[in-house]
């Protein structure tokens, strides 16, 4: 399969297997009107198979989405052709509008304008937590 | 401006420095009698309550000052349908500190957010109740004269109980104290409090449904009410709420010096027997909360 290389864009690499189609939906690619490759269980040296995302356009992307559902990506971003810087993310500290709690007592439940904020309460085993009720986040929050 | 919406905000020194004040009210009430002349509480009870409310209003006026608001969500604005938001800044205008329950776990933290004037969270759902806590507290030092070295047991909801987590955060930070944690299986302390507060500081702990066995080796008994308004099955509610009654004979086997508390209101839990009993702490414990909240208004609006 050949798909032709981006020449101004970003290529988000070693997503792990599996994660591609969520992280499209929450980055809210699907809003975008430039050309996107989604590659889906390719072959990796490194990590046996993973997904890619290639986009044809210079957007501002949003880390703390990466950094929650899939902090070990690369973000590659490309200009005329050539990868002109590499970068990785972390775990951000804070998730504003990212992930929503289920929790029915939260008082986000019944006030919808607040903003759905979780913080990291323990990086070792990525624990967040609703700022406002502590309930832990789980993976179907989002 | 500082708010308390958490007893985890209090550091150990501030918490000793509300003890400190605390007892010196109740050594010295005339010193204080005019502390808060001309500064306003607004008490805003989304959720009924009494002994909360009560204790805020007693402890503004006995420090001079005066009190408004609201003891229902009925006749507020929030029946208008006003966000805590909104209603947290239109109360700015009116009031010097707020005092605000509600049953929606972090509504007073969105007060907090949005307030130019202190706010104190008098309880908010299933979560945090800080002023209780500073109760409980003050109720263990002038009954034990310590924090550490205590073997403290809890017994009854430990699942839904907020005065329970919040007790078992503020006493984890003491040492050599053990919880023995007794309940119904359904009823137990939710497993983040064990792996984040119980286990992270390394305190020992059991859990047992037998609130007899454990009683020989208790220095302190924190009883519950298994609360209605938390269960949203009402089979549930009462196929549980009878769960753990202390009566006299349950006590037979407990230490002379036991500290029987209880944050009330009780319903049936503690046998009304037990009242007569030397170490039933229970009302003490609620006049405890009025002069904790009395110092914890001085710390709050600054006035030494």
């Amino acid at each position: 399969m050949n798909i032709d290389s981006i020449k101004n864009g970003i290529v988000i690499d070693h997503i792990t297997a599996g994660k591609g189609m969520e992280l499209y939906a929450l980055l809210n690619l699907d809003s975008l009107s430039c050309p996107i490759v989604i590659g889906k269980n390719l072959p990796s040296g490194k990590m046996g198979t993973k997904d890619i995302i290639k986009i044809d356009a210079d957007i501002s992307l949003n880390t703390d989405i990466l950094g929650y559902i899939d902090p070990d990506v690369t973000i590659n971003i490309i200009k005329n052709g050539q990868i002109a810087e590499k970068k990785t993310v972390s775990l951000p500290e804070r998730l504003v509008n990212v992930i929503s709690c289920k929790n029915p007592r939260c008082i986000t439940s019944c006030e919808q304008e607040l903003d759905q904020v979780f913080t990291l309460t323990d990086k070792e085993n990525r624990v967040y937590r609703c700022l406002y009720c502590e309930t832990k986040a789980k993976e179907e929050n989002h | 401006m500082r708010s308390l919406i958490d007893i985890k905000e209090l550091s150990l020194e501030e918490l000793d420095s509300l003890i400190a004040t605390a007892l010196d009210i109740i050594d010295n009430p005339q010193k204080y009698s005019e502390k808060c002349k001309g500064k306003k509480l607004a008490t805003l009870f989304f959720e009924p309550s009494t002994r909360t409310r009560l204790s805020f209003e007693a402890a503004m006026y006995e420090l001079g000052g005066n009190v408004l608001g609201f003891s229902e969500a009925s006749s507020s604005s929030a029946a208008k349908g006003e966000s805590v938001s909104d209603t947290a800044k239109m109360i700015s205008c009116y009031a010097d500190i707020i005092a605000m329950r509600h049953p929606k776990e972090g509504a007073p933290l969105v007060a907090a957010m949005n307030a130019t004037i202190p706010v104190v969270n008098a309880g908010d759902g299933g979560h945090n109740h800080p002023t209780q806590t500073l109760a409980d507290l003050l109720t263990i030092k002038r009954k034990k004269g310590r924090f550490d070295n205590l073997t403290v047991g809890l017994c009854g909801d430990l699942k839904f109980g907020r005065t329970v987590h919040s007790l078992i955060s503020a006493l984890s930070r003491y040492a050599g104290i053990k919880f023995v944690l007794i309940s119904p299986e359904e009823l137990r302390i939710p497993s983040y409090v064990k792996t984040d507060v119980l286990d992270k500081n390394g305190i020992e702990y059991v859990e047992t449904t037998d609130l007899t066995g454990a009683m020989p080796s208790l220095d302190i008994l924190y009883m519950t009410r298994v609360q209605k308004e938390r269960f949203f099955n009402e089979e549930d509610y009462l196929r549980l709420k009878d769960s753990y009654i202390l009566n006299p004979q349950k006590l037979e086997n407990a230490k002379s010096d036991l500290c029987i508390m209880h944050p009330l209101p009780r319903v049936n839990e503690i046998s009304v027997a037990v009242d007569k009993d030397p170490r039933a702490c229970y009302f003490e414990q609620a006049l405890n909360g009025k002069y904790m909240r009395m110092a914890l208004i001085l710390m709050l609006l600054g006035i030494k």
